[in-house]
């Protein structure tokens, strides 16, 4: 067996054996499902406290019509009760706010004279739907003042929705661009996370070699660069492995937990937002939200995101740990390693904030295209373009450079890795380092 | 006996700094080679430039016979000063995984390493960890990761140092029968009294050059200064002691023998033997005591290093 093959077998197992892995792997899925599932029942839970508000009306416009209880507000009519007796019954029982509408000669003081009172701080959803309610009653009003007919306004409603269409025929919505958001978004992030996390596994393991001194023995048998190289492949398959056990763990306890707990995995993100506001945008989307969602998110070139995120992140991934692994090399211990890491971690952070802001806006933009040719913020910003679709030119480009620089950054980190890991005692700075790559 | 490692005129510089100036050994099949000299003088220097580890800037190496390549990683055992093994990793485990890396193939190594564990007796250990070892019980791995694959070369960088006077002697012994079986051994030490226990021949490096080398017997004869250490009885002490400064050099001499005698150290001077001087001392008195002052290797690095500071 060829050395190298060796060497990223031993630092795969040692990185898949390690308990931190065997936890991260795990329960990171466990704790997200179950914080899904959490959610869904505590607002499940919170929604299903019936609050009952109470009005007193004596504008003589509004009707038990207007008023209609939903799933979650009940109304009661206590205009017979009289405003002091009703505030004061709010006040010692178990209702949830009390709405006062006064008489008014005109209607435009009797909108900005209704007032409501409760115990605490009312919801903001809550009030909006009343004053909707109430603005929406007091313009029919007006209208049939004006002698406009309601049926005419109400049949000369419409409703304008602007197809995006591209000249290679994909069609956009809005809904399709917020889940291309999402999904670059996330790729994006995941890609982050993972090129830091392993990234750090490659630097550990250098110091770790370097302090327990078996680095000497190591190369008396191998070369520098071979050990360099196992253990930046050994950690890439280690990265890559619990990104499919993820991938696996995810798709399975989605299935099992939709199929136990009855729920639509789409209802359930919908659930988190609260029945109030989901009761505003019922209108927008229609009932069958969830299908939608699904045909819009199979519409995506599914794959090629899925090829990409794979080549992106050991691209990205072998381009930054080649540069741990010299940062690993130089120090005697991880305390010292905080000058080095600035500079490299700044790139990763700039790429995400630029990608977020500028794909968000315009995936085509200059600022955009820029920074997803830039091989050290490529990996990342190329990833959230490219559920928006980029020409296969651009993206061999983009690969291209991302392939030249990291043979170039492994060539120099190995340069530096080859004298740093004999090094020891002294804190080396810039200018060393910059020594070393002459050596 | 021909030579299984020759180093020709072996530059190293770092930057600035000259670590190895010119350097050139020879070094006997199946011998025990001293490699001698302070700190910093560039012996670490040498042993990683035949290791491969760093490369000459300028000079060659030849290894029996043959321009020292790669493919001899597999025929050269290390054990550097400074030594260590993966903590978390079992010793079994990372024994194979070290035999593997020097060239042997899996089943080969099994039975290499189970005939080594037998031997030291460590067989039980193979499923604990290194980090579960004691100091010396990780040193017995280290030794046994040193020479597993039979080389030809050994180069051991200070193999005593963290061993306890029991284990060190059996390292001792194994060193040596590696000799005896046909193995060309590196040995660069500080402790004096096991170079002259056990090297054959001796170089010793300082301040980036070679200032002495050869076998240790011949070396010794060069610094032999035929000074001897004698203890007389006599009734007339003084006597003697004036007697004798008419024909040979004498110094003061600090030991201590059984009866109370007259101790001293003598230099034999011009035209004068060893049998002479044991002559006059029989006719003097009784000699209780007479041994020539051989200079130790001890000695021998002192002077030549202070020497070499001038």
């Amino acid at each position: 067996m060829s050395k190298l093959k060796l060497i990223i077998q031993r630092e795969f197992i040692a990185k898949v054996r390690n308990k931190s892995f065997i936890i991260m792997t795990f329960l990171s899925p466990v704790l997200m499902i179950g914080m899904g599932v959490l959610i869904y029942f505590l607002t499940q839970k919170n929604d299903k406290k019936v609050k009952k508000i109470v009005y007193v009306d004596y504008s003589e416009i509004f009707s038990k019509e207007d008023f209609k209880d939903s799933k979650t507000v009940h109304y009661l009519d206590y205009t017979a009760l009289g405003i002091e007796e009703t505030k004061h019954k709010v006040k010692v029982g178990k209702y949830y706010g009390a709405l006062i509408i006064p008489k008014q000669d005109s209607l435009e003081l009797l909108s900005k004279s209704i007032e409501f009172y409760s115990k605490d701080t009312p919801s903001m959803f809550i009030v909006n739907s009343l004053e909707r309610k109430i603005t929406s009653k007091i313009r029919n009003k007006k209208l049939t003042y004006f002698n406009i007919d309601l049926d005419k306004i109400e049949a000369s409603k419409i409703d304008t929705e602007i197809k995006m269409i591209n000249f290679s025929g994909e069609e956009s919505s809005e809904l399709i661009n917020i889940l291309k958001i999402g999904i670059g978004a996330i790729a994006g992030y995941l890609l982050m996370m993972f090129v830091i996390i392993y990234g750090n596994s490659v630097m550990r393991s250098v110091i770790e070699e370097k302090t327990s001194r078996i680095i000497e023995i190591m190369i008396s048998s191998v070369k520098p660069f071979q050990l360099m190289l196992g253990k930046i492949i050994g950690n890439a398959t280690a990265g890559l492995l619990q990104f499919f056990i993820w991938g696996i763990l995810l798709f399975v306890m989605i299935t099992v937990a939709s199929a136990v707990f009855n729920i639509d995995v789409v209802e359930m993100q919908a659930a988190k937002v609260p029945a109030e506001q989901m009761e505003m945008v019922k209108d927008v989307t229609s009932g069958n939200q969830a299908q939608i969602v699904i045909q819009e998110i199979l519409k995506l070139p599914i794959l090629k995101i899925f090829v990409l995120f794979i080549f992106y992140f050991l691209g990205g991934f072998m381009l930054y740990s080649s540069l741990y692994a010299a940062i690993g090399a130089a120090v005697d211990s991880e305390t010292d390693t905080q000058q080095f890491l600035l500079p490299v971690m700044m790139p990763l952070i700039l790429g995400f904030y630029v990608g977020f802001t500028t794909v968000i806006n315009e995936p085509d933009g200059t600022i955009a295209v820029l920074f997803s040719h830039i091989p050290f913020t490529s990996p990342i910003v190329m990833l959230m373009r490219v559920p928006f679709g980029v020409s296969w030119l651009e993206l061999l480009l983009s690969m291209a450079l991302l392939l030249v620089t990291f043979v170039i950054m492994v060539w120099l980190a190995a340069k530096i890795y080859r004298v740093g890991i004999l090094m020891y005692g002294k804190k080396p700075t810039y200018k060393d380092l910059y020594k070393w790559l002459k050596y | 006996m021909s030579n299984l490692l020759e180093i020709n005129n072996v530059v190293k510089k770092y930057g600035d700094f000259t670590a190895l100036n010119n350097v050139s050994l020879h070094i006997p099949k199946g011998s025990v080679f001293g490699l001698l000299g302070p700190n910093g003088a560039g012996k670490t220097s040498l042993i990683r430039i035949i290791n491969q580890i760093t490369m000459p800037d300028a000079g060659s190496i030849i290894l029996d016979g043959e321009v020292l390549a790669p493919k001899h990683i597999a025929q050269i055992g290390y054990l550097p000063e400074e030594r260590g093994l993966y903590k978390s990793m079992k010793v079994g485990e990372q024994a194979l995984y070290l035999a593997q890396l020097k060239g042997l193939t899996k089943s080969e190594a099994k039975t290499r390493l189970k005939y080594w564990f037998d031997k030291f007796d460590i067989s039980a250990w193979w499923n604990k960890k290194i980090e579960e070892l004691s100091k010396g019980m990780a040193q017995k791995v280290q030794f046994i990761v040193t020479v597993m694959h039979n080389p030809k070369l050994l180069i051991f960088d200070e193999p005593f140092s963290g061993f306890d006077p029991i284990n060190a002697q059996l390292i001792a012994k194994e060193i040596l029968q590696l000799r005896d079986e046909g193995a060309t051994i590196i040995f660069s030490t500080h402790r004096m009294e096991s170079v002259e226990e056990m090297c054959d021949e001796i170089a010793l490096i300082d301040k980036a050059n070679k200032i002495l080398d050869g076998k240790l017997a011949d070396i010794k004869r060069k610094f032999r200064t035929f000074t001897y250490q004698v203890g007389l009885l006599t009734n007339h002490p003084t006597e003697v002691e004036e007697k004798l400064k008419e024909r040979f050099e004498v110094f003061p001499s600090k030991f201590k023998l059984l009866n109370n005698c007259l101790t001293l150290n003598v230099k034999l001077t011009q035209g004068n033997s060893a049998n002479d001087l044991l002559s006059f001392l029989t006719s003097r008195g009784e000699v209780q005591h007479f041994v020539e002052l051989i200079p130790s290797a001890n000695d021998i690095f002192i002077q030549e290093v202070k020497k070499n500071s001038y």
